[in-house]
């Protein structure tokens, strides 16, 4: 690196020169980067926000607070709610099995995690209903309750906690495990104390991850859901519904609602993530 | 030691039936429910003239939105992690709204962009310029849901190698441009191939904003995965489960393309 450096400095010009297309260099991507954010993201995004306040803050609440809306924004929340914790356990539990064990196929395994992220959701929900749905070859008809709502959540946020455990646990050394374990500890008292710890922040960015998917999924809940309103009716399929009866104020309003969960969920993303890598930047 | 091989056992049985009953069953009933009849059926729902129209529409709409977002991608992951500038923490952030918004609230947000009564309604039907209903909104929805995948691929990888490399090549008398396709793309190229894999899924497979923005016109703004939805309501399951059919085996090819080519180390 030393020589390196003292090239630089034997070429004082060309540095200048090259410092000066570098900001160029700087200031072309990030306006590149800007330019499509706002045009794409931003934009449309700031008409939604105008459309849900065109109306005046009552008709907003209105909207919001309307029986069928409320109704569908509960079982929504709950669903979700119920997945991100179905996640969190199954999810690690299938991250520590492909990290620590060892069995045959194990690497086919470990590919048909990201299936759910690569298949299209609307044929995750008609492949739910041929297993779970009323012509089901075993037998089990959950076909437009709120337990296909789970199924069908639980289907598509899959990958997101085994994706982010499974980095965390392989570089987590076994010895500290084999050292806990030397010393006297239990097992259950090694997971709790050595690996749980580690492991939280890649939980617990996972599940957020999973829920945030969850409550805005669309395409695998329309088929397997029946949409029936107060009842398996979520809050996406609400909002397609008043936009296809030409009430936009009202499916905006709604909408909004769960832009301001995505928001909130990024942010404590964020946040956990902040406080995981505290030490490293310490 | 017997105990801990039992619990071994148990947590992987849990894991396997877990998979099996979300993901691997109900696959496989689809698979088989669609060639009951053998291949016949599935092949006539596949070759009407709508369902043919659908998966062209579906790959130009993939074939414009991939490029786009493996060049956003890249520059945008080069500029969160090489340069520094302020709000570079709101960009981190903002960059994965995509992934945690709902697809139907993204179609809707377009929607009132570009429809009638939009900011940019009546300025674009005044110039004849068909944006919603059309191809350019569907095109411009899928870019919206699948923008963050190669960027979010690409971050991690950039951070890894460092920039020790980079910097030794510019000190050497390499070009900004050269120094990128020399030495930062050759290291980072897994990352941009993996990235451009789960896009061109999500391209593929996106339902709920084009379900919003595209008006669902048969045999005009029909996407596949649309189709899907149209072959079901219709009572035309075998249509259905074909088209789901031929969908999850892209979806599957591209995995499994990518576990066979991708170097061995990097999947341990």
């Amino acid at each position: 690196m030393a020589s390196l450096a003292s090239i630089a400095v034997a070429r004082p010009r060309r540095a200048g020169a090259r410092a000066s297309r570098d900001r160029a260099a700087t200031a072309l991507s990030l306006g590149f980067v800007t330019t499509v954010l706002l045009v794409l993201v931003a934009l449309p995004i700031a008409a939604l926000l105008w459309e849900a306040r065109s109306e005046g803050a009552q008709t907003f609440w209105d909207s919001v607070s309307s029986p069928q809306a409320v109704a569908a924004l509960k079982v929504t929340l709950g669903a979700s709610f119920a997945v991100a914790v179905l996640n969190a356990v199954l999810g690690t539990v299938t991250a520590w099995v492909l990290v620590r064990d060892g069995f045959r196929g194990k690497s086919l395994v470990n590919a048909i995690i990201d299936l759910p992220f690569a298949l299209p959701t609307i044929v995750a929900g008609l492949t739910l209903l041929a297993l779970y749905g009323p012509a089901s070859p075993i037998g089990v008809n959950v076909a437009y309750t709120q337990t296909a709502i789970v199924l069908a959540m639980m289907f598509v946020t899959l990958p997101f906690v085994v994706r982010t455990v499974q980095p965390v646990l392989q570089e987590l050394d076994p010895e500290l495990e084999q050292a806990a374990h030397a010393l006297g500890a239990s097992r259950a008292t090694t997971f709790w104390r050595i690996v749980f710890p580690n492991i939280l922040p890649g939980i617990l960015s996972g599940v957020a991850l999973a829920f945030a998917k969850a409550v805005g999924e669309f395409g695998a809940l329309v088929i397997i859901t029946g949409n029936i309103p107060y009842d398996t009716e979520v809050s996406s399929v609400y909002i397609f519904g008043r936009i296809e009866s030409g009430d936009a104020a009202a499916a905006a309003a709604v909408a909004v609602v769960l832009l301001a969960i995505s928001f909130v969920t990024l942010l404590s993303i964020g946040a956990i993530r902040h406080i995981a890598t505290r030490h490293e930047r310490a | 030691m017997r105990r801990s091989g039992l619990q071994r056992v148990g947590l992987r049985f849990v894991a396997l039936a877990y998979l099996a009953l979300i993901l691997v069953g109900p696959l496989a009933i689809v698979f088989w429910r669609t060639f009951e009849d053998g291949f016949e059926p599935a092949w006539n729902a596949l070759t009407t003239p709508d369902t043919i129209h659908a998966f062209k529409l579906t790959l130009i709409i993939t074939a414009i939105a991939v490029p786009v977002n493996t060049v956003f991608g890249i520059v945008c992951a080069l500029a969160i992690v090489r340069r520094s500038f302020r709000g570079k923490g709101f960009l981190n952030a903002f960059i994965d709204l995509p992934l945690a918004l709902s697809p139907v609230v993204v179609g809707l947000s377009l929607f009132l962009l570009y429809g009638q009564e939009g900011w940019f309604g009546s300025w674009l039907s005044d110039h004849g310029i068909d944006v919603l209903f059309a191809l350019p909104a569907m095109v411009i929805a899928t870019i919206f849901v699948s923008l963050p995948f190669v960027a979010r691929e690409v971050v991690p990888t950039l951070r890894e190698i460092g920039d020790e490399q980079e910097q030794a090549a510019r000190t050497l008398g390499a070009g900004s441009w050269q120094t990128f396709w020399r030495i930062t793309l050759p290291s980072i190229h897994w990352a941009v191939i993996y990235g451009v894999i789960l896009t061109t899924a999500r391209c593929l497979g996106e339902y709920g904003a084009v379900a919003v923005v595209s008006g669902r016109i048969q045999g005009q703004t029909e996407t596949a995965t649309l189709r899907v939805q149209e072959s079901y309501e219709s009572l035309d399951l075998a249509g259905a489960y074909a088209i789901s059919i031929v969908l999850a085996s892209m979806a599957i090819f591209v995995l499994v393309a990518f576990t066979v080519v991708r170097p061995r180390e990097e999947t341990a």
